[in-house]
């Protein structure tokens, strides 16, 4: 990852609760990023595609996404990312409480990047959302839409 | 449940790199065997089980370079991606490239993630641990049939 750069991760997720845990685990993450929340996959969907009040939205580097959430459910919104020209690279992973097959499964055939099932305790939910940033900010090579 | 086996499909035609790679996940704590393909048609071989892999096993991930002999790496991503049974498998692209087009290309053929090779030892080393850590025991898997 390039010093100086700033990760602009959006989180897909409608339970307060987990988007403040989210929040808290990044930013004791050493390295600069923007959390982006959308409550549910209507929201979700503007703000990729830029549309109302997220005109200005910038395009995520690595979208956290919840299966359950309202209006438009996780796996229709990450069909509709993996479909999109200019949205189909950036990682998707699927971060949500089920642990169906049939879910996991559903996931990766629509190209989600990786499956993880949200722990119930709170500590070991921090330590997930820690070692997911810890890999996907400081070990993986994300795509960079703009050379700035 | 049993601790499962994880089956790990290397693809990867540097021998040193081969074995940095298998010593790095001998390390750690689950189970897993290594299978290595040299070249990207020994890699489509393997996972249509053609030929002298007959026998293969489906892998739960593969470890896809892209500079390889014979068909290179961008190739074999684009024929699993596009494979309506090998698609759910997770590719993890390992390779030297660290230029953006191969970056962003490889994101738009659907590779589940993305590293740059370290050229130091020690940090490949790191690099494979991690992975390992994150893709084996933090990830859940697709099935496998």
């Amino acid at each position: 990852m390039m010093k100086g750069t700033v990760i602009e991760i959006l989180l897909v997720e409608d339970n307060p609760g987990d988007v403040q845990l989210t929040r808290e685990a990044l930013q004791e993450y050493k390295l600069y990023n923007h959390l982006h929340v959308a409550v549910d996959g209507e929201q979700a969907l503007n703000f990729l595609f830029r549309k109302g009040v997220y005109k200005e939205a910038p395009v995520p580097d690595l979208i956290l996404l919840d299966l359950n959430i309202p209006k438009v459910s996780g796996h229709d919104v990450l069909i509709r990312i993996k479909q999109e020209e200019q949205l189909r690279n950036i990682p998707v992973v699927i971060l949500t409480t089920s642990e169906d097959k049939e879910d996991i499964q559903k996931a990766y055939e629509n190209y989600a990047s990786c499956y993880i099932a949200k722990p119930m305790d709170f500590s070991s939910f921090v330590e997930i959302v820690k070692e997911l940033n810890d890999f996907w900010i400081s070990i993986v090579a994300l795509p960079r839409m703009k050379s700035i | 449940m049993e601790p499962k086996i994880i089956e790990i499909l290397l693809v990867e035609d540097s021998p040193g790199d081969v074995i940095l790679t298998k010593e790095a996940l001998n390390e750690y704590k689950i189970v897993n065997n290594l299978h290595v393909a040299q070249n990207g048609l020994e890699a489509l071989d393997f996972l249509y089980q053609r030929g002298k892999f007959e026998n293969a096993i489906r892998p739960d991930i593969i470890l896809l370079d892209l500079n390889l002999p014979k068909m290179d790496g961008r190739e074999v991503l684009k024929q699993i991606k596009s494979d309506s049974d090998l698609k759910t498998i997770p590719v993890v692209i390992l390779s030297t490239s660290d230029a953006d087009e191969d970056i962003m290309s490889a994101y738009k053929n659907y590779a589940n993630c993305y590293i740059t090779k370290p050229i130091d030892l020690d940090q490949f080393v790191k690099v494979v641990k991690s992975l390992q850590s994150f893709w084996l025991s933090i990830v859940k898997l697709p099935q496998n049939n």
